[in-house]
């Protein structure tokens, strides 16, 4: 019978093997893109063809602010996905506590809508708006796109922060309220901070949803200014210039730079909270 | 419970919390998802205006026009790029979500970041990147030709192949995280237990594995087929508005063409295939709520 075993043994570390290799292939898919966006930034033609040789030209160009356009319309994005992940963040946590605390007659109903912008194509979405929009006679512009940006981050939104609500929650609420604190104090006190976690990966979704979004900002942007994404698109026949590249280089060296110091941030606060209960603990036991 | 039941004695006015937490997402969803919803259903029955837009006459036209022999056989083509894309993602996915579910909670936390963090950079960028790799002068050629493998370049932009690739590696994680979450739950012990009653590692994984893991494969065929289905992004960056779709042409109908009743039609078509995935969803796997994600 110990063959059998060390069968099995040598079976197991060949599939590790195997799998190590396996993953390797699939983050090598994931990353070869994002490896030939940034070498792109780095060459020296003034259209992404062929490689022509390193410069880091394209990154002074970039900030000798002669290319308005690109800045502007980075400008456009940013102040369309912070103005939505607001909005989408403060509707999506009042939902999320909502539809899971309370029962109501049409709350089945709602919670069957929020799953449609998730699961239905987004230019479906997008052009039902469109419609309704034109029909109706609202002027296509930022705030369009914001309706639209909003529609399918309040979703993720509310499914966020309703994974973030335990049944601890609904304790601790009890607790403050029979402690005396009203409706207000207790959500500003208890609820939001216990939730901290979820709102803040809820931001962070709308944010990026937003910002890399094309469809809704392509459909619903009228004869107004384009997003950057619209704008990639529509340069992209003619070539895309490497200074887009440079530019979307550097916005995401700035989100995985914000990742880590957001995870240093929650790293120190668990150690902190970790202190204040071996002190209180300390306390307790010196006492006796 | 509790809560509302002391609010009620409390306060008069107790239906204020419910309108001031679930009001505002319900106005929302009501206002921007089932209006525009019905009345894009509605367009589709109009008439198309002489000069664009609609004209509030009732027919069948533009359902008809989907049966023309040009629209047929861009919705076959792409129902069949969806689902050989769907197809992929899951035999590509599968195992990858199952290697990162069998690792230790903090590396599978750190492997699902590693998995996330390519998508944070401009989808359109790296489908551009694609295409540079790919181009007739492009790497992949020039690789080629070196090795003696190919005379002369092959043409691989502008063709559903290269469209199929970038579908491929945009759907790919959200393939993955569904399949991943279902993995993780299912409990080693089961197939502890189906290895000791003399089950082949086969037979462990058909019979056991993947009928529990099954609400995850089909979030993945969901999360996949649909968006593969309704692109215009991926087929426009990569297909150089030479490969059509379905979205293409929804899109064409209200840019230059301003067929609306017509992109409508096909909208509700898109509609149709979602709910019928949704609805076998629910039946077969037995579950009131999707997960996603």
């Amino acid at each position: 019978m110990k063959t059998a075993a060390t069968k099995r043994m040598r079976r197991q570390k060949r599939n590790a093997v195997f799998g190590n290799i396996y993953a390797v292939l699939i983050y090598s898919i994931f990353y070869i893109p994002v490896a030939i966006m940034i070498a792109f930034s780095f060459n020296d033609a003034p259209r992404n063809y062929a490689w022509q040789g390193f410069t880091t030209k394209w990154y002074g160009e970039l900030f000798s602010f002669s290319n308005h356009a690109l800045w502007e319309s980075l400008a456009y994005s940013v102040a369309i996905a912070l103005i939505s992940t607001l909005i989408s963040v403060t509707i999506g946590v009042l939902g999320g506590i909502g539809l899971k605390k309370f029962e109501f007659r049409c709350k089945k109903f709602i919670n069957m809508m929020l799953y449609v912008p998730i699961v239905v194509p987004e230019i479906v979405l997008a052009v039902a708006m469109l419609i309704i929009f034109m029909t109706i006679g609202i002027h296509l512009g930022m705030w369009t796109i914001i309706i639209g940006h909003c529609t399918f981050c309040i979703p993720y939104a509310v499914v966020t922060i309703k994974g973030r609500i335990s049944g601890d929650n609904e304790t601790l609420q009890e607790a403050s309220m029979d402690l005396g604190a009203n409706r207000t104090q207790t959500f500003w006190r208890v609820t939001v901070p216990s939730i901290m976690p979820g709102i803040m990966s809820a931001a962070f979704l709308s944010f990026t949803l937003s910002i890399d979004d094309v469809v809704m900002s392509n459909m619903l942007a009228g004869a107004s200014k384009s997003t950057l994404p619209v704008l990639i698109l529509s340069v992209n026949r003619t070539g895309v210039t490497p200074d887009i590249n440079a530019l979307t280089t550097l916005m995401v060296a700035l989100m995985v730079l914000g990742m880590l110091v957001l995870n240093l941030i929650q790293a120190w606060q668990k150690k902190k909270v970790q202190r204040q209960i071996a002190e209180a603990e300390r306390r307790i036991s010196s006492a006796k | 419970m509790t809560t509302i039941a002391i609010a009620k004695k409390k306060k008069p006015h107790s239906r204020l919390p419910l309108l001031a937490q679930a009001g505002p997402v319900s106005v929302w969803m009501i206002l921007f998802v089932t209006i525009p919803m019905l009345f894009i259903i509605y367009i589709s029955f109009m008439t198309r205006g002489t000069f664009g837009g609609v004209e509030y006459d009732a027919t069948i036209e533009s359902y008809k026009t989907l049966m023309d022999v040009t629209y047929f056989q861009v919705i076959v083509k792409s129902l069949k790029v969806a689902l050989v894309t769907t197809v992929s993602c899951l035999i590509l996915g599968y195992p990858f979500a199952y290697y990162i579910a069998r690792k230790p909670a903090d590396v599978a936390s750190k492997l699902i970041m590693l998995l996330m963090i390519p998508f944070w950079t401009n989808s359109l960028m790296r489908l551009n990147a694609w295409m540079l790799l790919f181009q007739t002068n492009g790497p992949v050629n020039n690789t080629l030709m070196r090795w003696g493998w190919i005379n002369s370049p092959i043409k691989f932009i502008y063709t559903d192949g290269l469209v199929l690739l970038g579908l491929i590696t945009n759907m790919l994680p959200f393939a993955v995280l569904p399949m991943y979450a279902s993995i993780e739950k299912l409990q080693k012990s089961l197939l502890e237990a189906s290895a000791d009653l003399g089950a082949t590692p086969m037979h462990t994984f058909l019979h056991v594995t993947l009928p529990l893991t099954f609400p995850g494969i089909f979030s993945a065929v969901i999360l996949t087929f649909i968006p593969a289905l309704g692109t215009y992004t991926v087929t426009d960056m990569l297909g150089g508005g030479k490969v059509l779709y379905i979205g293409n042409i929804i899109k064409n109908q209200f840019g230059v063409i301003r067929n609306w009743p017509l992109g409508a039609a096909l909208s509700v078509l898109l509609l149709v295939i979602t709910a019928l995935l949704i609805f076998l969803y629910t039946r077969f796997a037995k579950i009131d709520e999707l997960e996603v994600l």
